[in-house]
C-alpha cells in the first residue's frame, strides 16, 4: 500500500483535494452531492479528458502544444463541409475524416520541429494562429448549424431516474472518451513504443544512443494528440449540436493546465492517464459545484487558478512530507 | 623509443579499426586513427580531453558515422561503419560517462531497456523485464528494487545500473567512459572488482578514465591519443603514471613539493568548534597570510559543506569564524564576498559559470558593483578589468565576447578563479579546481595558486585526489565523517602516509 502511495504520489494528493472540495461544495450547495450531477460532470468533461489524453503523449514526449484546440476547430468545421458534400455520412466515416485531419495536423507540427528545428512552443504557437487565421477567413466565422442528423442527435447508452426524480445518463462522449482513455493507457504503459516516447522525453541524448527514431518519435506523439484532437472536435460538435468556428478558442490553456496538474512534467519523461483524468476533473468539479453554489462565473477563474496552485503544490512538496508516516526509515536523514 | 607491445600471437583481435578519420565542421577530431582490442582483455584508452577518445568511442558504438575509407572488423565481420543498432546487436555496449540512464523510469526498465527497442510496437512485458534486471544484478552482486524510478538512487548506485544494462544480452565488449568519476574510493575498488570479473568472464573492456593510478592497476594494454591522433599502443607492465602523463600531453612535469613555512604571518581565518549536525564536527583550524591550506579526504567527508558554512550558504550550528581577528557572523554568501571570502565551486559546469554567456559577463559577475560608472554599468572599466585579468592567469581566448562554453577545461577554470580574484578577497577557497581539466592544465591552474599565495592571499584548497593537496598546500588536513582526523605537514612527510591516513 505504501509502495503504491509513493510511487502514485501526485494521484493521491489530488484524489485528495478532489475528496475535500467535493466534501466543501456538498456542504454549500443542496444540489451538488447527487448521482445526477456526477454523471452531468462526466458527460461536460468528456471533450477535455480526451484532448487532455492526447496532449499527456506529447508532454511525455517532451513537447508542447498550443494549436490542438483550434486544430479541432479546424477539423469539426472540415469534417462538416465534407459530409455534407458526401452528402450525409455517418459515424464511422465523420470519425475516419476527423480522425485523419487531425493525425494530418499534427504531423504538421511534428514537421516544423524535427525537420525545422523549432522548438514545440514556438513552433505550435505558429501553427495556432495560422489554423485559427485560416479558419476564420475562409469561415468568416459563420457558423454551421445545417448538419447531418445522426451527428446532432443524442446517443443515450444509459438512462435510469432516480428515486429522487432525477436522471443519470451515459451519453456517446463518454464511451468514445473512455475508449481514448483506456488506448492512450494501453498506448503509452503495455507498448514499446509508449515506453521509447517515455525514455525520449527523459533523456533524449540518452534515447538516441540507443538508436530509437527521434523523428518518429515526434510524430507519434503529434500524431496521437492530433488523432484525440479530431476525434474531440466531432464529439464537441456532435455534444454542441452546432460548429462554431472559435468555440474551442481559448480551450488549450485549460487543457495544460488540467494536464500538468495530473502530474505531466512541462520537459518530459512523465506523466500518467490516470493523473491526467484526474486532473480534469478536478477542474471541473470545482467549476461545476461554484456555479451551483451560485458563485459569479466571473470569479471562476481566479478560483480555479488558486486551485491549480494548491495543488500543484501538495504533489510537488510530496506527500511524504505531509504524511509523516509514510516516510521509510533511513530512506533520507 | 615507443615500446609498441605486439599482439600476442594465437589471439586474434575481437575489434580493429583502421583508417579511422572524422571531422566536425572543418576541424578535425580523428586523424587516421587505428586501435584494437583483444577478447576478454581490460584496455585503457587514455589522452586529454579533446584527444578523441569519445568520437572514436561513438564511432565503434554507431553514433557517428566516419569518413569513407575506415575499416572495422568485429568479431570476423568488416564495416565501414556501425549504427547503435547493429553494434548492440553484435554485443557491443557502452557505460557512458553521463551514462544516458532514465531518471523517471523504474530501474528494471532502464536495466532491461533494449527489450522495448525495434520499429513495430510490441506489447511490454514488465515481469520478464523485471526478470532479466534482476538476473543483471545479482550478476553483480547488487540488490536494488527494480520497482523503484532511477531518480531515487544516487549517482554510485545508478552507475551499477549502467553496468547492469551493458551486460543483459550477450556483451563482447564495454566501452567504460570516465566510470570513477563520481565514485568514492571503496566505490571505485568494487567497480574495478567488477571489471576484473567482466575480463576474466571473457568480456573485453575498454576502460577511460582520467585517474591514471586505476589505469595502471587495472588495464593490461594502453592507447594513448593525442590531438585526435595516435600516439601509440603500450603494454602497462612498466609503465608509470608520469610516464603516461608525457605520452597523453607530450611535456614533462615535474613535481616538487611546495610546501612552505608561514608559520610568522598574521592569521586571516580562525575557525573555531564549528559543527553543523550530520555533516561536520568540532572543527578547528587556522589559515595564514600567504597560506595554502589543503582539506582532503573522501567525497561525503563533509569537506563541501564546511567550505559552504565559511561561504555563508550553511549555517553552522556551533562554534565560531573569525577573520583577521574579528568574529563574523554570515547571513548569505552576499555577506561573505563583502567580507572578502570567495568561493570557487565544485561544479564548474553547472554551478560555477554560467556557459551559454560571455567570458567578460562571467568574470566580472560577482564584482559588478566594481564597474560602475554613475549608477551604471560601465563598459570601459568592465573591458579594462577582463583584460587585466586574462593577462595576469594567462587564459587563452579569442574574444571577450565568445561565449564562455567555446573555452577548455583548463581556461574556464581560469576565469572562473579570475571572476573570484577580481572581487578581491583576503581568503579564496579552491573546492576540487581540477575536476574535468586535463592534466596538463591542471599544472597552469597550480602555479597561479602557487603566485596567488605568494601576493599573501590565504588559500583553502580542497581535493580528494591526494598528491594534488600534497604538493601544493603547506599543510593538509584530513577530513573523515565530518572530523578533522589528521594533520600533515608534506615537507616533514611522504605521500604514502597521507595516502594511508585517507584510503586506510
Amino acid at each position: 500500500m505504501r509502495k503504491i502511495v509513493q510511487s502514485h504520489a501526485t494521484e493521491f494528493a489530488l484524489l485528495a483535494v478532489i475528496v475535500i472540495i467535493s466534501l466543501f461544495l456538498s456542504v454549500i450547495t443542496d444540489r451538488f452531492f447527487s448521482l445526477g450531477n456526477a454523471f452531468d460532470l462526466l458527460n461536460t468533461s468528456s471533450v477535455n479528458i480526451i484532448f487532455a489524453v492526447g496532449l499527456l503523449v506529447v508532454l511525455i514526449a517532451g513537447g508542447i502544444d498550443i494549436s490542438f484546440a483550434v486544430a479541432a476547430s479546424v477539423v469539426q468545421y472540415v469534417t462538416a463541409v465534407v459530409l455534407g458534400w458526401m452528402g450525409g455520412g455517418g459515424w464511422i466515416s465523420g470519425l475516419l475524416i476527423a480522425g485523419a485531419l487531425g493525425i494530418l495536423l499534427g504531423a504538421v507540427n511534428a514537421l516544423l520541429i524535427h525537420k525545422f528545428r523549432i522548438i514545440s512552443i514556438v513552433a505550435t504557437i505558429a501553427t495556432f494562429n495560422i489554423y485559427f487565421g485560416l479558419l476564420m477567413f475562409f469561415t468568416r466565422g459563420v457558423s454551421i448549424y445545417n448538419l447531418p442528423d445522426w451527428l446532432t442527435t443524442r446517443v443515450i447508452l444509459f438512462e435510469h431516474e432516480m428515486a429522487d426524480g432525477s436522471w443519470i445518463e451515459i451519453t456517446l462522449p463518454v464511451l468514445v472518451m473512455l475508449i481514448c482513455v483506456v488506448a492512450t493507457w494501453a498506448f503509452i504503459t503495455r507498448t514499446t513504443t509508449g515506453r521509447q516516447l517515455y525514455a525520449f522525453g527523459d533523456n533524449p541524448e540518452g534515447a538516441r544512443r540507443f538508436g530509437i527514431n527521434i523523428g518518429a518519435m515526434q510524430f507519434i506523439a503529434f500524431g496521437w494528440l492530433g488523432l484525440m484532437a479530431g476525434i474531440g472536435g466531432l464529439i464537441q460538435a456532435h455534444y454542441a449540436q452546432e460548429v462554431v468556428p472559435n468555440a474551442l478558442y481559448g480551450r488549450e490553456l485549460d487543457v495544460l493546465a488540467a494536464v500538468v496538474l495530473g502530474g505531466a512534467r512541462l520537459g518530459g519523461g512523465k506523466g500518467s492517464v490516470l493523473g491526467c483524468v484526474l486532473g480534469v476533473l478536478l477542474i471541473s468539479i470545482t467549476q461545476n459545484g461554484l456555479n451551483l453554489a451560485g458563485v459569479s462565473p466571473y470569479a471562476f477563474k481566479m478560483i480555479v487558478g488558486a486551485i491549480i496552485l494548491v495543488a500543484i503544490t501538495l504533489s510537488n512538496t510530496s506527500i511524504e512530507k505531509l504524511l509523516p508516516f509514510m516516510r521509510q526509515d533511513g530512506d533520507r536523514k | 623509443m615507443t615500446e609498441r607491445a605486439s599482439v600476442e600471437s594465437g589471439h586474434k583481435p575481437l575489434l580493429s579499426l583502421r583508417n579511422i578519420n572524422m571531422t566536425f565542421g572543418g576541424v578535425s577530431a580523428l586523424k587516421n586513427v587505428s586501435f584494437d582490442v583483444l577478447p576478454g582483455e581490460v584496455h585503457c584508452l587514455a589522452g586529454e580531453n579533446g584527444s578523441g577518445k569519445s568520437t572514436l568511442i561513438k564511432i565503434i558504438t554507431g553514433v557517428y558515422r566516419p569518413q569513407d575509407g575506415a575499416v572495422i572488423e568485429y568479431d570476423g565481420l568488416t564495416y565501414s561503419h556501425m549504427s547503435p543498432v547493429t553494434a548492440q546487436a553484435a554485443g557491443i555496449q557502452v557505460i557512458w560517462q553521463d551514462l544516458a540512464l532514465f531518471p523517471e523510469m523504474t530501474v528494471a526498465e532502464n536495466i532491461a531497456f533494449q527489450t522495448v527497442l525495434g520499429r513495430w510496437p510490441r506489447v511490454v512485458n514488465y515481469n520478464s523485464m523485471r526478470e532479466t534486471a534482476e538476473k543483471a544484478l545479482a550478476r553483480l552482486g547488487v540488490t536494488l528494487d527494480v520497482d523503484r524510478p532511477l531518480k531515487d538512487y544516487p549517482i554510485a548506485q545508478r552507475q551499477i545500473v549502467a553496468i547492469a544494462r551493458a551486460l543483459i544480452g550477450e556483451a563482447k565488449l564495454v566501452f567504460m567512459d570516465e566510470p570513477t568519476a563520481s565514485l568514492t574510493q571503496s566505490e571505485t575498488d568494487y567497480l574495478l572488482d567488477i571489471v576484473r570479473a567482466l575480463s576474466a568472464s571473457g568480456v573485453a573492456v575498454v576502460f577511460v578514465s582520467h585517474r591514471l593510478a586505476e589505469v595502471l592497476e587495472i588495464s593490461s594494454r594502453l592507447t594513448v591519443l593525442r590531438d585526435g591522433a595516435l600516439v601509440g599502443i603500450y603494454s602497462t607492465e612498466g609503465m608509470t603514471q608520469s610516464r603516461i602523463t608525457e605520452l597523453m600531453t607530450g611535456k614533462t612535469f615535474d613535481h616538487t613539493i611546495r610546501a612552505r613555512d608561514v608559520s610568522a604571518n598574521p592569521v586571516v581565518l580562525e575557525v573555531e568548534g564549528l559543527s553543523r549536525q550530520g555533516q561536520f564536527e568540532d572543527i578547528s583550524f587556522t589559515v595564514r597570510r600567504g597560506e595554502t591550506l589543503g582539506i582532503t579526504g573522501l567525497l561525503g567527508a563533509g569537506r563541501t559543506e564546511l567550505a559552504l558554512s565559511l561561504f555563508g550558504m550553511l549555517k553552522p550550528r556551533s562554534g565560531s569564524v573569525k577573520l583577521e581577528g574579528k568574529p563574523v557572523h554570515f547571513s548569505s554568501n552576499r555577506d561573505a564576498i563583502a567580507a572578502g571570502i570567495a568561493y570557487l565551486s565544485e561544479d564548474r559546469l553547472s554551478l560555477g559559470l554560467i556557459q551559454p554567456q560571455s567570458i567578460a559577463d562571467n568574470l566580472v559577475i560577482a564584482s559588478l558593483d566594481r564597474i560602475m560608472a554613475g549608477g551604471l554599468l560601465s563598459d570601459n572599466s568592465k573591458r579594462d578589468l577582463v583584460a587585466r585579468w586574462i593577462v595576469d592567469l594567462g587564459v587563452k581566448i579569442g574574444q571577450q565576447g565568445d561565449a564562455i562554453s567555446t573555452l577548455s577545461g583548463g581556461n574556464q577554470q581560469r576565469v572562473a578563479i579570475a571572476k573570484w580574484l577580481a572581487t578581491d578577497p583576503k581568503l579564496l577557497i579552491l573546492d576540487a579546481p581540477t575536476v574535468g581539466v586535463d592534466v596538463g592544465a591542471r599544472a597552469g591552474i597550480f602555479n597561479i595558486v602557487a603566485k596567488l599565495a605568494d601576493t599573501g592571499l590565504a588559500i583553502i584548497l580542497i581535493s580528494d585526489e591526494v598528491p594534488e593537496v600534497y604538493f601544493n598546500a603547506d599543510r593538509v588536513l584530513h577530513m573523515a565523517q565530518g572530523r578533522i582526523v589528521n594533520q600533515f605537514t608534506p615537507s616533514e612527510c611522504a605521500l604514502q602516509d597521507i595516502e594511508a591516513s585517507v584510503y586506510a
